[in-house]
């Protein structure tokens, strides 16, 4: 099937050769990044992880998320997700290749990278994190493009491949509290040392993971030829709502045990975040901002009336992306690491080298995307599956 | 039989012999590799172990010392012969062999092998900006 | 010897085994026949290594500057301006050093510098973390580190509550004087977390670690499983507290306040 992604309009072209562009043009820094080392990056001895991990954490989200289409449509025979399943999981695909570069250009040394496998260690969570990122990458490998190839041959999927199917499911809950686990194990974080932080991971990455995935769909309803069932994307759409009311529900209880119980470790990194400490207050703008575009997220997402409007359902979703994001990629990183062990405050923000980089990674993962999106789609063009009412062929 | 698009194949087969090839034909008529010539320590006639154990096996050998120091904190080794020496590459070995270039490299630069013993080790020569 | 198809087979069987043999444990894997290893004979040792620092002699920056300058040159620690630099052994004043600040202190312990470095943790989470085992504990109690294997991946650092690691983001050799380097200690290299490491090299020769030896009997180090050591003399004349002890890492370092 990897033909398919070979022929395609000249718009396709285009846009493929933007991506390999912006890859190689920013390649450039992390040549630069692996002769200097990362000093080049925004990095300190008190934040020693940032941008790069912060991304990590935030895409492992949107590799789960896939699953919240997968479990409806297996678990519950949720048919109207039949021609979104496809997507989740070829999302979940581009979501982990992502995770794994943004882990490889945050170690010092990346050539001895394999060291993790020669030496394994159970007692790390980063030797786990290892074992399932990569295990859900090759389950959604295997599940997505054995289904997609006997779609195309109108055979009904393997047996085995059902089975796969519902390991995967298991196992996307596991690849987010395994990544919480990095950090809710870590004695003197005070901002991460909670039992709720998975709980609070998973809830942030079954709304915004979703979301995201819902606007690439609706972005390649607008190029190809494929038509969600407008009953799906409602579904959807109503589950990320109730996610992310979860989401903010969770981060209010983290409020109200730091405040209440108003022991100094508990507050400290929240107050920093949301007020400023010690004279710093580099991202209280941020949070306020996250904090504001969350509750009008959910002012646009709860009514069903504006939940339904299609016309304002991704600037909603958008909204919601923004909110998250700024929680999880940029808050919870620095957060973490601030008060240091010091009880002081060590400013972070990512370098301009740093942000390419990053850039280099999300440029390959839109990549991904493109390619396993373009794939699905010419196989529902070629079934007929899921078309619109009047195909309009370029 | 019919072999279809045979002109490509075959074409895209020559040029893939080509280019495997080409190391072997550069090399064609170039005099036969010959051990390069180390300088060897003055005052000192044996190693730690035989010559020929040395040549092939330091590098495991290296890898068993920096182990057996770090890792399990025995910092004495003792030959085949009985004879005791400190497990350490700056303390032990290059106070012998007292000139990187003229030993470690010469070899290493032949078989074009890079290892990173020096990123973090001090060579007997001292270090230079 | 022939060369038949069965000598071969027992050729590989025997490889096999060897390769078996080989990974199953690092017991003298490739070393000449008859080679053994053993300890040193100068070495001291200890069931469990600790520290008692008596703030009340060594309390001042300059005081526990000679301790680091003493450390970092026999370790070869470079000196890097800004906040990607590296330390193991450094000074910082009461709050930041404990987490129990007592509100109208006394002056003299308000005014107080302490050493601060790694504590050699008894369940020490940068141990629990790494992913490769670059950084581990050893039967006496030092927790260790093999830059050989580090990844760099930092996660060592997020775990550590003491803010007892660094890392090399940059060539630290730019930043060291080439010539006065300890040619005795290997540098490190870009890429790599590195810690304190209770001067291994030097106990294995009988020597006292090198902030010890600088102190003037101020920092006092031995085996603090052994009741009539230095250490459990200072322990049980002075009032001595150790830094986070509510995380139960069970730090190595004591200090008398
Ligand atoms: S002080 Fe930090 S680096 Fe040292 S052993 Fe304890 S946790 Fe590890
Ligand atoms: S940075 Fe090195 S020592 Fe620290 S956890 Fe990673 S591999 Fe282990």
């Amino acid at each position: 099937m990897l033909e398919k992604a070979l022929k395609g309009s000249p718009k396709y072209y285009l846009w493929v050769g933007f991506l390999l562009l912006v890859i190689a043009g920013t390649s450039g820094a992390y040549v630069m990044q692996l002769m200097e080392g990362l000093t080049i990056t925004g990095m300190s001895r008190d934040v020693s992880w940032g941008f790069y991990i912060a991304q990590f954490t935030y895409l492992v989200g949107l590799a789960a998320s896939g699953v919240m289409i997968v479990l409806p449509y297996y678990f519950h025979n949720y048919k109207k997700f039949k021609d979104l399943v496809i997507f989740g999981e070829f999302m979940a695909i581009a979501a982990v290749v992502m995770c794994l570069g943004f882990i490889v250009v945050d170690i010092g040394q990346p050539q001895r990278m394999l060291n993790v496998v020669l030496f394994p260690t159970p007692n790390s969570i980063l030797f786990w994190d290892m074992l399932v990122l990569n295990g859900y990458l090759m389950l959604n490998l295997l599940v997505g493009w054995t289904c997609l190839e006997c779609d195309r041959q109108n055979l009904p999927h393997p047996k085995w491949s059902k089975i796969l199917a519902y390991v995967s499911i298991i196992w996307a809950f596991s690849i987010h509290t395994v990544t919480a686990f990095l950090y809710q194990g870590l004695p003197g974080r005070h901002y991460w040392l909670t039992a709720i932080l998975a709980a609070r991971f998973l809830a942030s990455a079954f709304c915004s993971g979703p979301a995201i995935l819902l606007l690439v769909i609706m972005l390649t309803e607008k190029v190809t030829t494929f038509k969600a069932e407008a009953e799906g994307i409602a579904t959807l759409a109503k589950i990320i709502t109730y996610a992310m009311c979860i989401n903010v529900f969770f981060f209010l209880l983290e409020v109200f045990t730091a405040f209440y119980s108003s022991i100094p470790g508990h507050t400290h990194s929240i107050v920093y975040l949301f007020a400023g400490y010690d004279g710093h207050s580099e991202l209280v703008p941020f949070m306020w901002t996250a904090a504001a575009f969350a509750i009008i997220s959910l002012a646009l997402l709860i009514p069903p009336k504006l939940r339904n409007n299609v016309k304002l359902l991704p600037w909603s979703l958008a909204i919601l992306v923004i909110a998250t994001w700024i929680d999880k990629g940029l808050g919870l990183l620095i957060g973490g690491f601030n008060p240091t062990p010091f009880e002081t405050i060590a400013p972070y923000w990512p370098t301009g080298k740093e942000l390419l980089i990053s850039l280099m990674i999300y440029g390959t993962g839109a990549l991904v995307v493109t390619i396993l999106f373009k794939i699905a789609t010419e196989v529902k063009q070629e079934t007929g599956a899921s078309q619109k009412p009047a195909p309009v062929a370029e | 039989m019919k072999l279809y698009n045979g002109g490509k194949i075959i074409t895209g087969l020559v040029i893939f012999l080509g280019v495997f090839l080409a190391p072997f034909a550069y090399n064609m008529g170039k005099a036969a590799y010959s051990q390069p010539k180390l300088k060897m320590p003055e005052n000192e006639k044996e190693c730690i172990e035989s010559k020929e154990f040395m040549r092939t096996k330091h590098m495991q050998l290296l890898n068993d010392w920096r182990d057996w120091s770090l890792r399990d904190g025995k910092w004495v080794y003792v030959n085949s012969k009985g004879k005791e020496f400190e497990m350490s590459l700056q303390k032990t070995c290059m106070k012998c062999h007292t000139n990187k270039a003229e030993f470690c490299d010469k070899c290493h630069n032949d078989a074009a092998v890079t290892p990173y013993c020096w990123d973090c080790h001090i060579q007997p020569e001292g270090l230079k900006k | 010897m022939n060369h038949t198809r069965r000598n071969f087979l027992k050729f590989m069987g025997v490889a096999a085994a060897g390769l078996c043999a080989a990974s199953a444990g690092s017991a003298l894997a490739v070393s000449g026949a008859g080679s053994s290893i053993k300890d040193s004979a100068t070495a001291v040792n200890a069931k469990r290594w600790g520290m008692v620092i008596d703030t009340k002699k060594c309390g001042t920056k300059e005081a526990i500057d000679v301790l680091a300058k003493a450390c970092h040159s026999v370790h070869n620690v470079p000196n890097i301006p800004g906040n990607q630099n590296v330390m193991w052994i450094w000074a910082a004043g009461y709050e930041q050093a404990f987490d129990q600040p007592n509100n109208y202190m006394d002056e003299s312990v308000e005014k107080r510098q302490f050493a601060l470095l790694c504590n050699h943790c008894t369940n020490a989470p940068c141990v629990r973390v790494c992913p490769t085992q670059a950084t581990y504990k050893r039967p006496d109690g030092i927790v260790a580190m093999d830059y050989h294997r580090c990844i760099g991946c930092r996660y060592c650092m997020a775990g550590c509550p003491f803010g007892a690691r660094s890392f090399n983001f940059m060539e630290p050799r730019k930043h060291l004087d080439l010539t006065t380097l300890n040619k005795e200690f290997p540098t490190r290299m870009r890429g790599v977390v590195e810690k304190c490491n209770f001067c291994v090299e030097r106990l294995a020769y009988g020597k006292q670690p090198a902030c010890a030896e600088a102190s003037n009997g101020a920092v006092v180090f031995g085996d603090l499983t052994d009741a009539n050591s230095e250490v459990r003399k200072l322990l049980r004349e002075h009032y001595t507290i150790r830094r986070k002890p509510a995380l139960g890492t069970e730090p190595g370092v004591y200090y008398i306040i």
